[in-house]
């Protein structure tokens, strides 16, 4: 018992209280795939806050003196353009360190989007009615029935294609997971006892949603956050890809990979580092988030 | 002396079923209630799982409202539209003392949430002096104040949640089995506190439990229930010293003793507790009971007689 081990002390001990993040780190280090990810999470996000220091040409200068430079490893690169040209003369390395802003702002953007909007319709469902409970959740239900890529598209189409719209349809598409996972948290918090005290104290309902029962929630949220970061950043890309998403000349990786199709068997490293660049972001997201989910849900924990 | 509670004829029922094609159920989880609690007086609600405890103390504390009845409390009849006020009379200590604490709040939260919702003018200072003060009551050491729920051992935290449900100076405390989740020797050290508590702040108890000998600690009286229906109703002494209905000899009879050769044979129940749904017409008790008679299963019999009232035709 705590009574014992602290009264014990008779030295002034001033309470310290251990802090939440100090044993969520102790719990998130143990993963170490989770702490890589994190690492490489981290440099990208450096990059993307100062591409335009770090980058060393204008993503969109061309120089047609230099259109498909190979990498500097090979026969006919050059070190100024590290990891070659394109086939309008662009650096490579510059448009990847650019691209990297519009993935980080993309992926930031849909998921406070997706994550505010799904956390609401999620807390009113847990909490309301029968009925109206069933009309969100059967609207969600058609949401994830649709092959996600599809409806993302279909919007788009709708909305007409560019980056924003882009975004806004990944957090439409995304946002019913959402709910869901706040939905399914709130009810199994709902039957438990301090949510009646804090009835029995005089709740009013909004103050039992967001101060009672949401904190309660969110381990799962965060979770589901972090790992539909990625998603979105995957999403963005196959909709730049298909030309849906952010227009040329926007150094998105998506739509860079799309420009450079047709030169997939004379020039490899057009396509092949945009997509490693999603693919390492997006790996590293993922481990990450599974770090996270160790560290926060408390069926895990080992006290 | 004072009356806090006044409950005549208190009952809940539920609807419960009733798909498409089926009829829905009606469960009555609570009939014909009725009581009357005085100020530093517990009464005492016993009865095996199942009997309406939980629903009486959900009507008591103004979470539910009674299907029909009477609820007055401080001289108030209660009624959906002054819960409100009469809330701050009320106030409920849970079994599980994991649960019923918010683990994402600080105990100074915990304990300044009622006054922060029922009391908008007080200052954040006068509050957290409040609190403070009160967990001195209860025993906790200033330094928990800034601490999480999931530091404490359950005797503490069951501590917590007595000093949250004494924030708003209620009349009186709901505490539906306070103990039945700790060790032993940790329930005697929050029952003494809870007596403490009573004697210096003048409260009223309804002390829901399925541990007698908990009951006999601390009761002054006691409810026997049985399905729902109260069936015995009388003071500490006379109910545990001359039980009259037959259930509550049964259930008196399976208290463990501590003599090695108790004189009395433990009397055992046939069959199992009757579903809710249907509730056998007569006596309710008559299925199980050993003394049934043909009356028995053709009426019901309310509560009657002396020294004490009890829901039997033939009562010891």
């Amino acid at each position: 018992m705590a009574d014992v081990s602290s009264s014990g002390n008779t030295t002034p001990n001033t309470p310290v209280r251990p802090g939440r993040l100090k044993e969520f780190w102790r719990y998130f280090r143990e993963n170490r795939g989770a702490v890589i990810g994190m690492y490489v999470f981290v440099f990208f996000l450096f990059v993307a806050i100062f591409a335009p220091l770090i980058a060393p040409f204008d993503p969109t200068a061309q120089n047609r003196g230099a259109t498909l430079v190979p990498p500097f490893w090979q026969d006919g690169g050059s070190l100024s353009y590290i990891l070659g040209t394109d086939p309008l003369g662009r650096d490579i390395l510059s448009r990847l360190i650019h691209g990297a802003r519009y993935s980080f702002f993309v992926g930031a953007m849909v998921v406070v989007i997706a994550a505010s909007v799904g956390i609401l319709l999620g807390l009113v469902a847990g909490f309301a009615p029968r009925w109206l409970d069933t009309i969100i959740m059967r609207v969600m239900d058609i949401i994830l029935s649709i092959p996600s890529l599809l409806l993302a598209l279909v919007l788009v189409a709708i909305l007409g294609p560019s980056l924003i719209n882009a975004m806004i349809a990944i957090a439409v598409v995304l946002q019913p997971h959402y709910v869901r996972l706040t939905r399914a948290a709130v009810m199994t918090e709902l039957s438990k006892d301090y949510v009646v005290s804090a009835r029995v104290a005089g709740a009013k309902l909004p103050r039992l949603m967001f101060v009672t029962v949401l904190p309660n929630c969110l381990a799962p949220i965060i979770v589901q956050a972090a790992l539909s970061f990625s998603n979105a950043i995957l999403d963005v890309a196959a909709l730049g890809f298909l030309g849906m998403g952010a227009q040329p000349p926007t150094p998105e990786w998506g739509t860079m990979l799309a420009e450079a199709r047709e030169f997939i068997l004379r020039a490899w490293w057009v396509v092949t580092f945009p997509g490693l660049a999603i693919l390492i972001t997006v790996l590293s997201i993922n481990l990450m988030g599974d770090g996270l989910r160790d560290a926060l849900d408390p069926k895990l924990k080992r006290s | 002396m004072n009356t806090v509670v006044t409950a005549s004829h208190l009952a809940r029922h539920y609807e419960v079923g009733g798909g498409m094609f089926r009829k829905p159920g009606t469960v009555r989880a609570l009939s014909e209630a009725s009581f009357t609690i005085e100020a530093g007086k517990t009464l005492a609600v016993v009865g095996e799982s199942g009997c309406g405890k939980s629903t009486l103390a959900r009507l008591v504390t103004l979470i539910e409202e009674p299907t029909a009845g009477d609820l007055t409390i401080d001289g108030i009849t209660a009624t959906p539209d002054n819960w409100d006020k009469l809330r701050q009379s009320v106030q409920i200590v849970f079994q599980d003392p994991y649960g019923s604490l918010n683990l994402r709040h600080r105990v100074g939260a915990i304990l300044e949430e009622p006054l922060k919702i029922n009391r908008p003018k007080m200052s954040a200072k006068e509050r957290q002096e409040k609190a403070r003060e009160m967990m001195a009551l209860v025993g906790l050491r200033p330094e928990h104040y800034d601490r999480f729920p999931h530091m404490f051992s359950g005797g503490q935290r069951q501590r917590i949640a007595v000093a949250r449900a004494l924030m708003l100076e209620p009349k009186l405390l709901v505490l539906d089995e306070p103990v039945s989740a700790l060790d032993l020797s940790i329930q005697s050290q929050v029952l003494n506190l809870l007596l403490d508590l009573q004697e210096r702040l003048d409260l009223a108890y309804l002390f829901i439990s399925h541990d007698l000998s908990v009951v006999r600690h601390v009761a002054d009286d006691v409810v026997v229930m049985y399905l729902g229906r109260p069936v015995e109703f009388g003071t500490k002494d006379s109910v545990f010293g001359h039980p009259r209905h037959p259930y509550t000899k049964a259930l008196l009879s399976a208290t463990p003793s501590t003599e090695p050769n108790p004189e009395k044979k433990r009397i055992k129940l046939e069959g199992e507790l009757p579903s809710p749904l249907a509730i056998p017409e007569g006596c309710p008790f008559a299925p199980r009971c050993w003394k049934a008679q043909d009356k028995c299963r053709a009426e019901r019999p309310e509560l009657m007689g002396e020294p004490h009232p009890a829901a039997c035709w033939f009562p010891e």
